[in-house]
């Protein structure tokens, strides 16, 4: 038997590629994907699992964060670990017992309170958090009262709700890790809700999608997040009734996507 | 009414149909996030035993939800077929099973008894049935489909080539088309999920497949998944609509989170009707999703387990006489199904539940990132639901979705359960591919070069 190499098939509409990120035109062998092209979607899918399952640098975050000159806060949820995380978002939402009564000393009247939170990606948190508040708090510093800073663990965007309405702010912004695609397992959002209070849905809050150096910058997302803190405080509201005029994009989340995202 | 089992001295009570059915049901993250599953495995085995005694009668008399509450009940109980079920009504649960594993029950009896069961029954006796069962018996059920061409034949496996892009970009969504085309895959239907729901957006999309499947003169149909209110918007604009696409759930309150309720749904099928688009068939113009767990995760499951609020979701779905039904299973995340083997056997049980009730069932079988699953899940459930003779899946380049950021199947994967389970895709859109030069008699891809028809108007 003789063993040729030229088994795989190579599509002949690469030139097609250039029109979209998808993975097209990845030639066959038999009909199965070359495995070069098997591997390359594999160590993607490596990337986002890895970032799932990440834990928050606190060492690094709690120094980095000294630099804002505010006290900071190390909370958990009530969910122990990931797996617990994975399957009881209620939990993600809701802090546990200790991290229930250290919040009390946090009491105060704030304008302003930040969250930064792990979500489905703390790879996100660790490289994108400091960054855009290094870019934020330095602007709002002389006009609002800024709470401490809260890290919240194996945490989803409704325990903002909690934090914010136990420490009495009048805003709460939620930064924290996005559920990882295959493109992109280090994207942050940002979600910002007027007068938190427990049970507030997703039309409570303004939500800033996708920040990281290859989607939405850091300048970009900062310029979008001061625009609607502003407008929130000063329009008392957040949600559905706030409109954001600073973008030029208006990508609601598409039909299909009915179900809940991952992690609010 | 209290249910019933005794095991070693020992009687599990199950107070109602609806927390029987709960707690019979296989063990899934959803249902424990709701916190109705059984307590332990013996609680679930007892429950499925107590289960397996209740004659089917009883689902006709003890609602899960009540009819007063939810137009979903009202229409399962209306639309029950009371001749039909004269065949079955002195079964119990138990022997319903055991009947559809026999050689009695072929495709002209289950085509027969398919309007004499509701989906609670439908939902019941695939809670006692293990993977094989399920498989076994959709394989005899037949469900066939006509628009442009024909899907649900035995022998055939159809796609739904999906080539989303995350700026709804033509050229990009034009690029990924003509790959699956290349790739054989596409003959379910065209289906684009646009980033944005807006309406000129979707009508610029429309017009995107029409004119290309007009071009061609591909014998198969498109799709823009935008809500019903949109699309009859757009029909009303004379938007060049094939399919009608609406998510859908089986009670109530959860198509109320979708923004719909049943007559949305009959005034967008008659106004698809009326275009008269279809070639080889007019009556299927509406194309519908669902999912396990969608109805939790708006809080209208009214205290039902998910795969009985599933299975409601095709009662919806059957009064429509849909052209294609998606289960998309894997989408939803960790915390309805948490990893591969829930999601299989999910998909296998709405696979099941929708062929024995006379819908044309495809999967989208796919996961997210946070879900404990890969791509061996995906192989594993596309080799088992071949088997079970699902009419399609989806065909996304390389299994990997960047606008919706997940994984489903690819184009190569439709060709691998093609070549080992001997399928083809739909008749009419087979000659096509031979016609064009992508396939031969056999199936086999051909080589394509790089002046085929398909690529010349993509060139700069």
């Amino acid at each position: 038997m003789i063993v040729k190499k030229e088994h795989i098939t190579v599509h002949e509409w690469q030139s097609l590629k250039a029109f979209t990120a998808a993975r097209i035109a990845l030639g066959r062998t038999g009909v199965a994907i070359p495995l070069k092209e098997v591997l390359n979607f594999k160590m993607a899918h490596a990337f986002a699992r890895d970032a799932v399952h990440t834990l928050l640098d606190e060492e690094k975050l709690i120094h980095d964060l000294q630099v804002f000159q505010l006290p900071v806060f190390n909370l958990q949820s009530k969910a122990i670990d990931r797996n617990e995380y994975l399957q009881r978002p209620d939990w993600g939402r809701i802090l546990n017992e200790q991290s229930f009564i250290e919040i009390q000393q946090a009491k105060g009247n704030y304008d302003i309170a930040f969250v930064i939170a792990d979500g489905l990606s703390a790879t996100a948190i660790n490289k994108h958090a400091v960054p855009i508040l290094q870019l934020i708090i330095p602007q709002l510093q002389q006009q609002l009262k800024i709470a401490p800073l809260i890290i919240a663990q194996q945490a989803r965007v409704g325990i903002g709700d909690e934090i914010g309405y136990l420490i009495n702010t009048k805003l709460i912004v939620v930064l924290i890790g996005e559920r990882p695609g295959l493109s992109s397992f280090d994207s942050m959002g940002a979600y910002i809700t007027y007068a938190p209070t427990i049970g507030l849905t997703d039309e409570s809050r303004n939500c800033i999608s996708n920040i990281r150096p290859e989607g939405l910058t850091y300048d970009m997302a900062a310029q979008k997040m001061i625009y609607l803190i502003q407008q929130s405080l000063q329009l008392k509201l957040s949600g559905v009734e706030l409109k954001d005029e600073s973008s030029t994009d208006n990508i609601k989340h598409p039909e299909s996507l009915n179900f809940q995202d991952a992690v609010e | 009414m209290p249910y019933r089992c005794t095991i070693q001295n020992f009687t599990y009570v199950f107070n109602s149909l609806k927390s029987l059915l709960a707690k019979a049901s296989p063990y899934r993250s959803g249902d424990a996030l709701a916190g109705i599953c059984a307590v332990d495995y013996k609680e679930r085995v007892a429950a499925q035993m107590a289960l397996a005694d209740v004659p089917l009668q009883t689902f006709l008399n003890e609602a899960v939800i009540p009819y007063e509450e939810d137009e979903v009940t009202r229409l399962i109980i209306d639309e029950h077929n009371a001749a039909a079920f004269e065949h079955i009504n002195s079964f119990t649960v138990g022997e319903l099973r055991d009947w559809l594993l026999s050689d009695n029950a072929n495709m002209q009896t289950l085509t027969l008894i398919a309007d004499a069961l509701t989906p609670e029954m439908v939902a019941a006796v695939s809670k006692l049935m293990r993977n094989q069962d399920l498989i076994l018996v959709a394989q005899k059920c037949e469900v066939v489909t006509q628009f442009r061409n024909t899907i649900g034949f035995k022998g055939r496996l159809s796609t739904r080539l999906q080539p989303n892009h995350p700026t709804d970009d033509a050229k990009g969504i034009a690029a990924s088309m003509i790959d699956g085309l290349l790739n054989a895959n596409g003959d379910a239907v065209i289906g684009i999920n646009p980033a944005t729901d807006n309406p000129a957006t979707v009508q610029r999309l429309l017009h995107l497949i029409d004119e290309f499947i007009h071009q061609f003169n591909i014998p198969t149909q498109s799709c823009v998944l935008t809500h019903v209110t949109t699309t009859l918007q757009l029909i009303k604009q004379h938007a060049p609509v094939d399919l009608v696409f609406q998510s859908i759930g089986g009670t109530e309150k959860t198509n109320k989170s979708f923004g719909i309720n049943l007559s949305m749904l009959q005034e967008a099928r008659e106004a698809a009707l009326s275009l008269q688009r279809g070639t080889v068939g007019n009556n299927h113009v509406m194309y519908f999703e669902t999912g396990q767990g969608s109805a939790l995760s708006a809080n209208a499951h009214n205290g039902a387990d998910q795969q009985t609020i599933e299975a409601r979701a095709y009662a919806v779905a059957k009064k429509f006489k849909p052209f294609l039904v998606n289960s998309v299973v894997g989408f939803i995340g960790p915390e309805y199904l948490y990893d591969g083997k829930q999601i299989i056997r999910a998909a296998l049980e709405d696979h099941f539940c929708g062929k024995l009730l006379g819908l044309p069932m495809g999967v989208d079988i796919c996961y997210t990132n946070h879900a404990e699953a890969d791509q061996d899940d995906m192989d594993n459930l596309l080799t088992l639901l071949g088997v079970a003779g699902c009419n399609f899946i989806m065909g996304i380049p390389g299994a990997d979705d960047i606008m919706l950021n997940y994984q489903s199947t690819s184009f190569h994967d439709a060709l691998y359960a093609r070549k080992v389970l001997n399928k083809k895709p739909a008749p009419e859109f087979e000659a096509w591919l031979i016609q064009n030069g992508l396939t031969d008699k056999a199936g086999n891809l051909l080589p394509v070069n790089a002046s085929h028809l398909l690529l010349k108007g993509m060139k700069e």
